[in-house]
């Protein structure tokens, strides 16, 4: 394979290299520089003239006699059994002083679309133990349910609640969780780790770390690689993975610095606009194949900047994933964990997963009443703040109060307590027993005469 | 064949040289051929946008031009089908490279063995223009596939038989020595021509009580249901597809989530027509090409829907078209627009977006056919989803203004559970109007002005909730408390429609009818009580007005309104 010297240019974290043979696009590429450090790149655009390869690792040190090679090849992650209990570097390469993972398989990347005729309807059930998820934006196996956060909020200890608990009741089956992390801390990384060994977790987890003071390109790489070690384990060992992605606005922002140092045309906020089918390719991975016994579940964790729901960031990630859990900043400061604001949220995928069969015949109508009767309260709080508890008729009240010990009660609950599906029901039955029976709209007559108790009656 | 090199290669677009291609001129670009369209030509170097992944292709591998634009394969077998956006159909796909899309893989629209009972209707020496009905062939029970003279030819019918062939057989011959078939072939950027077009007057009845009753579309019109995540757009879509009273659904699943189009794959086989009690898949045709698969075959999916829509327009069909999501397919043409270092307009959107909207959504409407001169509709239904649910970007806004109706998803009712969350004070249908007189004739004489009681009352209720909001519902006069229960009843029984309830998810006109007639008498009934000196108290209290909602859910539903009713009028009895 030639090896060129003619680097034209570089900027940011793209090098321009002249006169070659004709190169792949997307092609990975390997380069030398002059002290002898080895960096690592992709393809971006190709012609006669010029090609223009992105660097993971940063362009820092390369200079005009840096040595380029193109591989012919695109990016592949080595995949193996082995890869279990392992931590990996963000472009998938062992940093935990263990040895080299010895390929079984070596797969692109860049995953292939799911035929949307291949995929089965998600419908398993995922009991997390956490009331708000399970009753009122349920989990299901295959489901994509990102954790919209914000800065200082409690994403990290709800997203491990949910890899430590998570389970389908009744089946035991084989079970693999992988950690993509993008630039975050090194300290947040350290929490997540010692949660795995701690509990055991990391002999069927696999991490892939890219902290934030690793390079920004390698980012985009990052969730790729998750992800094509999920499908290895789902789709040729059987195993039901789960992807915690986090933080996706670390990727996007790299794929923002990208596109700049492209001279892209940028679309909304500076973020270039084909990051909707950039995402995209990272979250449709997740599913469920005819046929095929493993399944994929991602969680993507990102903070919203400035709390903003509105932001591309979580608002093309909302039209891509099957819902959001949204945590809010109000009930954290309420010292309220886990602070999920079931308002905002939503599982796309909830009425697949519930019912008599799958979990329990009141479970729909107990969550629709929920929301109809907090979203109440919760508004009438604003009323409160201008006339007083007092100008509140006995029938407002009612509801007034039913939100307060909602947060209290369902919402509020201790970071081991796993709360099984039947248990969150029933404490929902005992709330609702606040308000009067005619109230409850969203329930049917039958199911009142099973469940429903007034209060104090 | 027009042979030529590749030159440049970044994402999706890539440039040849050594080609004379005319525009939107399908190629086969690289060793691996994958089909892609012309979409600019500068001096000798021509652009050409590829609807499958360019991963690894190199510079001076071949591009081979076809001369021809892309086109659809038009003939039995449709219906029932899946496609992503360039027709192909997947379920061949799997069979040919498994359960991801790879590519460089081909397959031909119609399965090309089967066979058809072609019955022949017009006979030797017939007149036979674009268009023409010369005979049928049973698509699937109940729909009768009408084989037509491709729009572009003219003759006699020289030659023409009946008996079994498949898509590919030659069935007869016209004068001009012009072979038909059972299937031709239209390219999807030409919008299929018709003789003339007429104004609606007839609803498109979905079964979905707020778009019946506040909001109607008429067939052949054009709505837009814009919303932002979460709000149910697409439960709304699906809905509309499942029960709308149309002849023939295209369903377009543009740049959307694969779970998604595996709910209605899953679903729309196994639910029946309320109409011809047959699957509904029979009557469906489904295009797929979710948010991963190639972007420039998402541009084109709408335009390959259209097509199939206006095809069977063309024999005479009702037919009604969902395109979930029109944004994403704006983002197609912005992506590939920012590729070609477009000047861009508004939000990074090509400055002519707003045409290919426009353009787009003219190919609906009411319309006297081609050649045997009959009445057929496309209806078109674009699902928009603005960022961050602000109405006010360019798609929305371009959108809005070719649409006639126009169904405001709101978030805030999502989250209520208030579905289908359409807000009923943004949105609204120009076709109330025109519609009047056919509700009179087909439904009750009092119909539109039911509807109009039902508007005024919930825009009271908005007006009155503001003062509420400042000194609680106490503080109001009776009268307008009544105006408060009565615009509850409203949203409680009338708009709120439970699409996942056996019964409720689809709701004939006349059960429409009967409910806000009922709504009314109630509200009659309890202003008439104020008047003889009822307390108020008594009259919140009235058990009957909360039973109104159970009516939903039963099938035998008249009997219950009549007990209702009569509790009522006994409750209330001054």
């Amino acid at each position: 394979m030639k090896e060129y010297k003619t680097i034209t240019r570089v900027a940011g974290p793209l090098i321009f290299v002249e006169k070659t043979e004709p190169v792949g696009y997307a092609d990975i590429v390997r380069i030398a520089l002059s002290n002898g450090e080895i960096k690592n790149g992709q393809v971006l655009d190709t012609s006669d003239d010029i090609v223009v390869v992105q660097i993971f690792e940063g362009t820092a040190g390369i200079d005009v006699d840096t040595r380029v090679k193109f591989l012919g090849d695109t990016l592949k992650l080595n995949v193996s059994k082995d890869m279990l209990g392992r931590v990996l570097s963000g472009s998938g390469k062992p940093i935990d002083n263990g040895p080299e993972i010895i390929p079984e398989k070596r797969l692109d990347i860049i995953g292939a679309a799911i035929n949307p005729y291949a995929r089965a309807s998600p419908h398993d059930f995922i009991q997390t133990g956490i009331s708000t998820i399970d009753a009122m934006n349920t989990l299901v196996r295959g489901q994509k349910l990102p954790l919209f956060s914000g800065s200082g909020l409690p994403h990290n200890e709800i997203a491990l609640q949910i890899a430590r608990q998570a389970k389908v009741i009744g089946k035991q089956e084989n079970f693999v969780v992988i950690f993509a992390a993008m630039g975050i801390t090194n300290e947040e990384a350290q929490y997540f780790i010692n949660d795995f060994e701690q509990t055991g977790a990391l002999e069927r987890s696999v991490v892939f770390l890219n902290l934030a003071n690793d390079p920004a390109v390698e980012r985009l790489v990052t969730p790729r690689m998750a992800l094509t070690a999920a499908e290895y384990f789902a789709y040729e060992h059987e195993s039901h993975v789960l992807v915690i992605l986090t933080d996706m606005t670390n990727y996007c922002e790299s794929l923002r610095e990208i596109g700049a140092a492209r001279e892209e045309i940028p679309g909304r906020r500076g973020y270039p606009g084909y990051m909707y089918t950039d995402l995209a390719t990272i979250y449709e991975r997740a599913g469920v194949i005819k046929g095929k016994k493993g399944s994929i579940t991602q969680i993507p964790i990102l903070t919203m900047v400035g709390d903003d729901i509105t932001h591309p960031i979580p608002d093309l990630t909302g039209y891509i994933t099957e819902g959001q859990i949204v945590l809010s900043r109000e009930l954290h400061r309420k010292g309220i964990y886990p602070s999920i604001d079931v308002l905002p949220s939503l599982s796309r995928l909830m009425n697949l997963g519930i019912g008599p069969t799958r979990t329990r015949e009141d479970h729909k109508q107990v969550s629709d009443q929920f929301y109809a009767a907090y979203a109440e309260g919760r508004d009438l709080r604003g009323l409160v703040a201008i006339v007083g508890e007092e100008a509140l008729s006995e029938r407002d009240k009612k509801f007034l109060k039913f939100a307060a010990e909602f947060e209290d009660k369902l919402v509020r609950q201790k970071r081991e307590e796993d709360r099984s599906i039947a248990e969150t029901l029933d404490l929902g039955w005992k709330l609702l027993g606040a308000l009067p029976a005619n109230e409850l709209t969203r329930i049917s007559p039958e199911l009142k005469k099973k469940h429903y108790k007034e209060e104090g009656k | 064949m027009d042979k030529g090199v590749l030159y440049r290669i970044a994402g999706p677009v890539v440039v040849a040289k050594g080609i004379k291609a005319r525009m939107y001129d399908v190629c086969r670009v690289g060793n691996e051929k994958l089909m892609g369209e012309v979409i600019q030509i500068e001096g000798e170097k021509t652009i050409i946008q590829v609807y499958e992944d360019t991963s690894g292709i190199k510079p001076g591998e071949p591009v081979v031009n076809t001369g021809e634009p892309l086109k659809v394969e038009l003939g039995p077998g449709m219906l029932g089908s899946i496609y992503d956006g360039i027709q192909r159909p997947l379920p061949v796909l799997i069979k040919q490279m498994g359960d991801f899309i790879k590519r460089g893989v081909d397959a031909p629209a119609l399965e090309q063995e089967k066979k058809w009972d072609f019955k022949a209707t017009a006979k030797k020496g017939d007149d036979a223009s674009g268009g023409s009905i010369i005979g049928e062939v049973e698509e699937n029970p109940g729909i009768v596939h009408k084989i037509m003279v491709p729009p572009n030819q003219k003759g006699k019918i020289a030659e023409i038989k009946s008996g079994k062939f498949t898509v590919n057989d030659v069935i007869g011959k016209l004068d001009t020595g012009f072979e038909l078939r059972l299937k031709h072939y239209w390219p999807v950027r030409v919008a299929r021509p018709v003789t003339s077009k007429l104004k609606p007057e007839a609803p498109l009845i979905t079964g979905q009580r707020i778009f019946d009753s506040l909001f109607p579309l008429a067939k052949g019109g054009v709505a837009a249901i814009p919303g932002p995540f979460g709000a149910g757009k697409t439960v709304s879509q699906q809905q509309l597809a499942k029960w709308s009273d149309a002849d023939i659904i295209v369903y377009v699943g543009c740049g959307e989530r694969g779970n998604e189009m595996t709910e209605v794959l899953t679903e729309f086989p196994e639910l029946t027509d309320p109409r011809s009690g047959k699957p509904l898949m029979n009557r469906t045709v489904l295009i797929a090409n979710t948010s991963n698969m190639p972007v420039a075959a998402r541009e084109a999916s709408v335009y390959t829907g259209v097509t199939i829509g206006e095809y069977y327009r063309d024999m005479g069909y009702s037919v009604a078209l969902m395109a979930d999501s029109t944004s994403r397919w704006a983002e197609a043409m912005r992506e590939i627009s920012s590729r070609l270092e477009e000047m861009p307009g508004e939000e990074g959107y090509p400055a002519y977006l707003s045409t290919r909207l426009a353009q787009f959504y003219e190919r609906s409407g009411r319309v006297v056919t081609l050649g045997t001169k009959k009445e057929g509709s496309v209806s078109i239904i674009g699902a928009v989803s603005p960022p961050g649910g602000d109405f006010s970007e360019p798609v929305t806004q371009s959108t809005l203004r070719v649409t006639k109706v126009f169904w405001a998803l709101d978030a805030k009712l999502a989250q209520r559970r208030h579905f289908p969350s359409i807000n009923w004070l943004t949105s609204y249908s120009l076709y109330l109007n025109t519609l009047e007189q056919w509700y009179a004739k087909n439904i009750a004489p009092d119909w539109h002005s039911l509807v109009g009681e039902m508007m005024s009352l919930l825009q009271e209720e908005d007006k009155l909730l503001e003062i509420v909001q400042l000194v609680g519902s106490d503080a109001l006069p009776d009268r307008q408390q009544i105006v408060l229960l009565v615009a509850r009843l409203i949203r409680e029984v009338l708009l709120q429609q439970n699409a996942f309830h056996e019964i409720d998810t689809y709701c004939d006109l006349k059960k429409t009818y009967l409910i806000m007639k009922s709504i009314l008498h109630f509200s009659k009934l309890a202003n008439n009580a104020l008047d003889s000196g009822m307390r108020m108290q008594q009259i919140t209290s009235a058990k009957s007005k909360d039973r109104l909602s159970e009516v939903k859910f039963v099938k035998d539903y008249e009997k219950l309104l009549v007990e209702i009713t009569r509790e009522m009028e006994k409750e209330l009895k001054a």
